[in-house]
């Protein structure tokens, strides 16, 4: 689950940039972040995913106080309890697509499990890809294997910034697909930030951010934002 | 998945530029490496020939041509003294032993050593194959004149006159090979020994014809030839050493000190040089002086000539050992400059790996372990062309010089070079390993 009270963060000038007074995820919850560019719904997810300290305020995430983690317990924490899509696509260049998902077993420092990098790369339909290069890889392929990497380590929570904003609708609705059954499968709670509204469907919950300021719903029991 | 491997992987993206760079390494490593095997290669074969060997005494002259001729056979005589001088100094009390060296003729560019059995003794020399010189005009070969001309016991061959085969020959006097000395690593091996009456008995031949209105040859012309003037020097009284010596001990008066059998009165038989053995090696510079003044003597000390002789090889060494520094010291340069652009252009990959749970530590080991590699590439190169350019090297000093070089073997002072080397690589890292370290993920990442 994720818990998040008194959550302010600001620009080094000062400048504010995220107040959320209080915001709740269960379990397995799948929730939309929705907002314009520069609302900041990046920053929620860097702080949930604990790539960013806020200023204030109290974060729970996968029953763990982040702010009360020395860098380098967050650093680890963070590569076993979180995974992370991003919008660039990005792989280790010189390493294998096998060699990627192992990295992230690594570089959590969990045991490095290459039958369930194998199922994992099966799962999002890349396995006979395993030994090839990021090079090698279509732009689908390879959101595939950056899908796989983020979810290898079995995540309690997994954040996305902007998975779609860059797909067609077909292909849109297809890495949400892949999205939402990944998260299902570990059981992880789910939470997508996008300006992207044709994937509202695949979300129970919704989070509306205008200039950093929670516009919308920030507990499950509201309706949607239409 | 390793630290390791991914650092590999880095490296094996670039690796025209890996190769260079390591190149750079690899010849400074090689550098001061064959310089490392050849100053102690060098010395220990220079200490090894002189080992036993506390004063020679030889003609007047250059001490360390006395030396270079008479211990390591690398030069020309500096002239011949009277035996009975030589017999004189080696009666000394001072004088534990003596060794007679008669020189200047040699054979396809081995020189041909007249002496006793007791110079074979002071390599610790056996015969391997025949027997020892015994009658005159027998030889015995060291092992690499042996296996180098291809000869063994039995065969027979002239000498030249001087050092080289430009000489005349002595074809009136044929060698014959009764004996092959095992191999010891000395200067012994690459000599030939025969009895210091064959190299008179040769001479004595080779002046009759002369004398005769025979087929003469200039002997005065010959490449390091003696001056045959050498051979008609006054026989001076030993006023300093003698009769009592520097210990004041009486000098035996009866026989030869060196073995050798009573000359014809008359006769004014020379000899090139002795190598004394003294009681007290500490006496060796008063006893040096001593000879010093006397007419037609010279004596040298090989420790102190091989010392000077170093010295001034040692601005040659300061030079090369410089140029194998600088060249390390660029290859650090060129280290760090691959490694600052290719984590420019690694930031993303940095984030990416603080994003999956890497510590600021593992990026900075990260980054460290490809200095590290990248030099260790380079040392084991250098390494290897180190060693391997030494032999090759010692296989043409061997060729040219005599000199017994190898590229097999381990200088202890390669530990050091091997701990320099990986210090480039690691202080080449160090700079970009602390931007590795100073990695803002949020900030990365949201620059893309």
């Amino acid at each position: 689950m994720i818990l998040v009270e008194g959550l302010r963060h600001a620009y080094d000038d000062g400048t504010p940039v995220l107040d959320l007074p209080r915001f709740e995820a269960t379990q397995g919850a799948r929730w939309l972040v929705l907002g314009r560019s520069g609302s900041g719904k990046s920053t929620l997810l860097h702080v949930l995913g604990g790539l960013l300290r806020p200023r204030a305020g109290r974060v729970v995430v996968a029953g763990q106080d982040v702010g009360a983690l020395a860098e380098g317990a967050l650093d680890r924490w963070r590569g076993r309890h979180v995974g992370i899509v991003f919008q660039r696509l990005h792989l280790f260049e010189t390493l294998t697509v096998r060699e990627n998902l192992l990295m992230a077993q690594f570089m959590a420092g969990l045991k490095q499990d290459g039958a369930r990098v194998d199922e994992v790369l099966g799962r999002v339909d890349v396995a006979e890809k395993a030994r090839a290069y990021p090079a090698a890889l279509s732009q689908g392929q390879r959101q595939r294997v950056v899908l796989a990497r983020a979810v290898v380590n079995r995540p309690a929570v997994l954040l996305a910034d902007e998975p779609t904003s860059s797909l067609d609708d077909v292909r849109a609705a297809g890495v949400m697909d892949l999205l939402v059954r990944e998260a299902d499968a570990s059981g992880a709670t789910l939470l997508v930030a996008t300006h992207d509204a044709r994937i509202r469907a695949h979300f129970e919950h919704e989070l509306r951010l205008e200039d950093g300021v929670l516009a919308g719903s920030a507990d499950g029991e509201m309706p949607k934002v239409e | 998945m390793s630290l390791l491997r991914l650092s590999l992987s880095y490296l094996r993206r670039r690796p025209l530029t890996a190769v260079l760079n390591a190149l750079l390494l690899a010849l400074g490593v090689a550098t001061i490496v064959v310089l490392l095997l050849f100053s102690r290669q060098l010395e220990d074969g220079l200490a090894r020939d002189a080992r036993g060997i506390d004063l020679v005494v030889g003609a007047k002259g250059s001490p360390l041509q006395l030396v270079l001729s008479a211990v390591y056979h690398t030069d020309v005589p500096t002239g011949n003294v009277p035996l009975a001088d030589a017999e004189t100094v080696a009666r000394n009390p001072a004088v534990a032993s003596a060794i007679p060296l008669a020189l200047g003729d040699s054979y396809r560019g081995a020189p041909v050593v007249g002496t006793t059995g007791a110079y074979a003794d002071l390599y610790g020399a056996r015969v391997a194959e025949g027997r020892t010189f015994a009658a005159p005009f027998e030889v015995v070969l060291g092992a690499d004149v042996a296996a180098a001309r291809g000869l063994a016991a039995g065969a027979t061959f002239t000498t030249s006159h001087g050092v080289s085969d430009a000489g005349p020959a002595h074809e009136a006097t044929p060698m014959r090979v009764v004996g092959v000395l095992g191999a010891t690593g000395t200067v012994i091996d690459r000599l030939v020994l025969t009895s210091i009456e064959t190299v008179w008995a040769v001479h004595d031949h080779r002046e009759g014809e002369a004398l005769g209105g025979g087929p003469a040859a200039p002997a005065d012309t010959a490449p390091g030839a003696l001056p045959e003037s050498s051979r008609v020097v006054a026989v001076a009284p030993l006023a300093v050493l003698g009769p009592q010596g520097p210990s004041g001990a009486a000098p035996s008066a009866s026989g030869s000190p060196f073995g050798l059998a009573p000359q014809p009165a008359g006769a004014n038989r020379e000899i090139t040089a002795v190598l004394l053995r003294l009681r007290n090696p500490a006496m060796g510079l008063l006893y040096a002086r001593s000879v010093d003044d006397v007419e037609n003597l010279k004596s040298a000390i090989p420790a102190l000539e091989v010392n000077r002789l170093l010295d001034r090889l040692g601005l040659g060494r300061t030079v090369l050992r410089g140029i194998g520094v600088l060249l390390m010291l660029t290859a650090t340069f060129g280290f760090f400059t691959t490694l600052y652009n290719a984590l420019k252009e690694r930031r993303y990959d940095l984030a990416m790996m603080r994003t999956l749970g890497a510590s600021r530590g593992t990026l900075v080991a990260h980054v460290l372990l490809e200095g590290l590699l990248l030099a260790a590439f380079g040392l084991v190169l250098g390494l290897l062309l180190g060693h391997v350019g030494a032999s090759v090297l010692g296989r043409a000093l061997a060729a040219d010089q005599g000199f017994r070089f190898t590229g097999l073997a381990w200088h202890p002072g390669e530990w050091a070079l091997v701990a320099a080397a990986l210090g480039v690589g690691l202080v080449a890292a160090l700079l970009p390993a602390f931007q590795a370290y100073r990695t803002d993920i949020a900030e990365t990442l949201a620059v893309g």
